[in-house]
């Protein structure tokens, strides 16, 4: 089972990108569940959502406690949130951050460094979408850099979720994360 | 079809699959997304032939599936929490005229403090209502608990609440298979009422009963309770044979065969016990579970029968009985009357408290080596609550409780679990 | 050359003599045919107010739809005293659920019509004024903001009957109650408390608002019939004296009544869309005192200080006022 946490801010839609998630998992006809942090939380404040995905029936209803990947929507919550709790030692981070892991001082985390990534996401959704939402960027960097999830998947599911122009510009946001992380992996392994 | 949707949606999916007439609604959290799809599937034409009407309380929602019903309508409301008790006089009244209503509860725990996570506190407070009460385990058979429920509920006349851990699956989005209309059509007759307000056939409904009378009329509100537990299996093997799937049904044992250390629990946290219960088996644990489904009607004899070859039995509650235990408990201690094994309760999950895997395993190893007490608290802070005991002791006006625990924890932001 | 209709009254009143009148203007509780919906046997008092208003009001609006009707009741004296089990009085379709929810009872019922596709069947709910003023007040008022399509009929005798005489929103002020003794310096209910359902209904711009007195058969008639000739929530607030809880003659309930009417006390109005429509005018205003003094519950007021009777009269006074009443 690959467990994924995704930490945001409310209104940022960490809800609706662990559920792209899941129907990206549903459509490769894999087990997935999405759930959110079930809070009542206002526009702004830190918010999580979850997601497993699955070869089996999922039957565990706790928490993703030990997640293998990490999505960070907002990297102003490094310093709020204890973001790593119990992330696996060969998880996956991808931080939404024009800066470098270096640079956003997590130089000294104990994670493979090929598995900690920060690429500009909001800026690849003004971008493409216009508006500064990174869920689908995330997405697509995240199918990058885990290999868990087909970015087409992916891309399927962006066009069932959303419809017209909205679903147009998500997978050309979500395709261009893939590439650009992909590129980014690629350069660090050389 | 096999979809990947939210279970409040699939719910909804489902009550319109049983075309009820009358809808009413009544926004409270974690059950709006179910009357908000269902209010979404009248104005675009999907439910038809249902009015769908917004009111002013949840008192006011049961109240109008009341007139509803007792019109010869199939009507359906959902509540939770403080919504529950705040319609409690209809839900007893809906119970002792046996209206079959389906109400579905997004279980949640009630205030105060005020908390809108799940916990079973709503529906247990409501349990002697004279309603059955059946608790999904998955958000498929949170689905295919509303079909079963509108036709055991018809043919009783009796109403059902569907109780549904809220959030855990009313927010979760996974895979559900969605019936054909068809199929539920076939299974689910139109609604034959036994007593309609009629113009041609005039009766009175809801006369006063004195001594001479009420007594009886309470058996008889048990007595179709006891033939619920005939029926409930009977449905559940029916659903089965058109559906091709198992839901339903009075309680579902797991790897009990050889278990002396049996977990009894209700609603999605035996999703969670059961991954416990094979982790611990590949051990060499001697220990399985049994979901209890239907709470009421209690099904007495087939909780005897899944428990009785055990050594010991863990009760895992989400409500609370404070100054005794759990209501579940109860239960199963009245169905192993002359059985001697030995009996935990455990207080778990109140107030949307994670129930870990970890913490399950822990608590459930302790009780093979039988050092549990008979009540106890999964994963209870005694930390902080010393503090506030401390507290109460040294200053008379210590202040109000939730707050000063809040502080002693700081914030809960950060907090995953 | 128009001829100018002739008025009949019975001897000391301003009341039309149906014995006098042709066939087709007399009432539906002159008329044989009549439904008798809250049939005799029930267990009211006698000189029950309650009884007389709801039979009049039930009756008409049989006849207005050609018996197509169904009844929600509150909790209280009428559903009480109407339906002992195993017995019920009532000869149509009827429903008690509980205290608070006869509006909702009956809004449910109306949409199971509606999806039923039976609109020939109409639906009225029934309380008293506890039942309508107090606990039902807030499904009342969802009713009304919804238009639901359902008449209303409160039985309005200024207290909870059915308990034993408390004092509810609707109790009159200077009225004794088992809740507002006749002891203290204040004695009895307070002045400057209490609501005005009629007004408040009329707040929700619902379709048809009336006030009745049992002592104004025709009155309540007609507007019960043109009550049910419109759709939409509709409200019709009826005065029925209750001898029991007021301490008055079981003798004396239509004089009461009438007496609150020509006092000023109870304006007889109607109201569409939360506009005043109507209104009946006094012909011959009494004043309070000749209300007061039939009833027991106002026996403390005619002590050496009469202040509070002249607080009453003020209250008359103004309702004249607001409402009109004065005939030109």
């Amino acid at each position: 089972m690959f467990q994924v946490r995704i930490h945001g801010r409310g209104g940022q839609g960490v809800v609706t990108g662990a559920e792209m998630l899941a129907l990206a998992a549903f459509l490769e006809g894999r087990y997935s569940q999405a759930f959110p942090s079930f809070g009542s939380e206002r526009m702004g404040a830190p918010v999580v959502a979850f997601c497993r995905i699955s070869d089996q029936e999922i039957r565990l209803r706790e928490p993703v406690t030990m997640p293998d990947a990490l999505l960070i929507q907002d990297p102003t919550l490094l310093h709020q949130v204890d973001l790593f709790s119990g992330l696996s030692k060969s998880g996956f981070i991808l931080i939404n951050s024009g800066k470098s892991p270096d640079e956003l001082g997590l130089s000294g985390l104990p994670y493979p460094e090929d598995h900690l990534l920060a690429f500009p996401a909001t800026e690849i959704a003004l971008k493409h979408i216009g508006r500064p939402l990174p869920n689908s960027s995330l997405l697509g960097g995240f199918c990058a850099l885990t290999g868990e999830i087909g970015i087409d998947s992916l891309k399927e599911a962006i066009g069932r979720r959303f419809s017209g122009k909205t679903a147009k510009d998500n997978m050309a946001a979500a395709e261009a994360s893939f590439t650009i992380v992909g590129e980014s992996m690629h350069a660090a392994t050389d | 079809m096999l979809q990947q949707i939210e279970g409040s949606r699939a719910i909804a999916c489902g009550i319109a699959l049983c075309r009820p007439e009358v809808v009413c609604a009544y926004p409270i959290t974690p059950q709006t997304h179910i009357v908000e799809a269902l209010s979404e599937m009248v104005r675009t034409g999907e439910l038809e032939n249902c009015e769908y009407i917004n009111v002013e309380s949840e008192f006011a929602a049961l109240s109008v599936a009341i007139g509803a019903s007792s019109a010869g309508a199939r009507s359906y409301t959902a509540t939770a929490s403080q919504g529950l008790l705040y319609m409690a006089e209809a839900v007893y009244n809906a119970g002792g005229l046996g209206l079959p209503i389906v109400m579905t509860i997004g279980n949640r725990a009630i205030g105060a403090p005020i908390n809108i996570w799940n916990d079973h506190s709503d529906s247990m407070a409501l349990r002697d209502a004279g309603w059955i009460q059946l608790y999904a385990e998955t958000n498929q058979e949170a689905l295919d608990l509303h079909i079963q429920a509108f036709k055991l509920a018809e043919a009783l006349s009796c109403p059902v609440m569907v109780c549904v851990d809220g959030f855990i699956l009313t927010h979760a989005y996974e895979q559900i298979e969605i019936p054909e209309a068809g199929k539920v059509d076939a299974f689910l007759p139109p609604f034959d009422p036994v007593q309609v307000l009629d113009c041609m056939d005039p009766v009175s409904i809801g006369a006063m009963v004195g001594p001479e009378a009420f007594m009886e009329v309470r058996y008889l509100q048990h007595y179709k309770q006891l033939r619920a537990l005939e029926m409930i299996p009977e449905i559940a093997k029916e659903f089965s044979e058109q559906f091709g799937r198992d839901s339903g049904g009075l309680a579902r044992p797991y790897r009990i065969a050889d278990a002396e250390t049996v977990v009894v629990a209700l609603g999605s946290v035996n999703g969670t016990v059961k991954d416990v219960v094979d982790e611990m088996r590949e051990e060499g644990h001697l220990i399985g579970s049994l979901c209890v489904v239907s709470f009421r009607p209690f099904p007495l004899m087939e909780v005897r029968a899944c428990l009785e070859n055990s050594r010991r039995v863990v009760v895992l509650e989400k409500s609370f009985s404070v100054g005794l235990g759990g209501p579940l408990s109860d239960g199963v201690r009245k169905s192993l009357s002359g059985i001697a094994l030995r009996g935990y309760t455990v207080i778990a999950g109140l107030g949307g408290r994670a129930i870990t895997k970890k913490s399950l395993k822990g608590i459930f190893a302790k009780a093979e080596m039988d050092e549990l007490e008979l009540l106890n608290f999964l994963d209870l802070d005694h930390e902080i609550v010393a503090r506030q005991i401390m507290r109460e002791r040294e200053t008379r006006r210590s202040g109000p409780i939730a707050e000063n625990l809040l502080k002693s924890i700081g914030t809960v932001a950060s907090r995953i679990a | 050359m128009s001829l100018q209709p002739v008025k009949f009254y019975q001897t000391g009143t301003f009341t039309v003599g149906n014995r006098l009148l042709d066939e087709s203007l007399r009432t539906v509780q002159a008329n044989m045919q009549r439904t008798n919906s809250l049939n005799s046997g029930h267990r009211a008092c006698q000189g029950c107010g309650e009884a007389l208003g709801a039979r009049y009001a039930i009756d008409a609006a049989m006849r207005a739809t050609k018996n197509r009707v169904i009844a929600t009741n509150a909790t209280g004296c009428l559903e009480v005293f109407s339906t002992p089990y195993p017995e019920t009085s009532w000869q149509i379709p009827w429903m008690h659920s509980v205290f608070g929810n006869a509006a909702s009872v009956a809004t449910g019922i109306a949409a199971a019509l509606k999806v039923k596709k039976k609109s020939d069947v109409r639906v009225i709910a029934q309380g008293g004024d506890g039942g309508t003023t107090d606990i039902g007040f807030a499904c009342l008022s969802g009713m009304f903001e919804r238009n639901d399509d359902v008449l209303y009929l409160c039985y309005d005798n200024e207290a909870y009957m059915n308990t034993g005489v408390q004092r509810s929103s609707a109790t009159p002020p200077g009225a004794r109650t088992a809740t507002t003794p006749a002891v203290g310096i204040h004695p009895g209910n307070a002045f400057g408390t209490g609501k005005n359902l009629p007004l408040i209904a009329m707040a929700h711009q619902i379709p048809y608002v009336a006030t009745a007195s049992v002592a104004n058969l025709h009155d309540l008639e007609a507007k019960v019939e043109k009550a049910m000739g419109i759709c939409g929530a509709r409200y019709i607030h009826i005065y029925v004296p209750c001898p029991l809880g007021w301490g008055s003659s079981p003798s004396d309930t239509i004089k009461v009544a009438r007496l609150a009417v020509e006092t000023g006390l109870f304006p007889l109005f109607e109201a569409e869309h939360g506009e005043i429509v109507s209104r009946i005018p006094i012909r011959n205003k009494v004043p309070v005192e000749e209300y007061l003094k039939l009833q027991k519950r106002f026996a403390h007021l005619f002590g050496e200080d009469r202040s509070a009777i002249a607080m009453i009269q003020e209250i008359a006074d103004r309702n004249i006022r607001k409402f009109g009443l004065e005939e030109a």
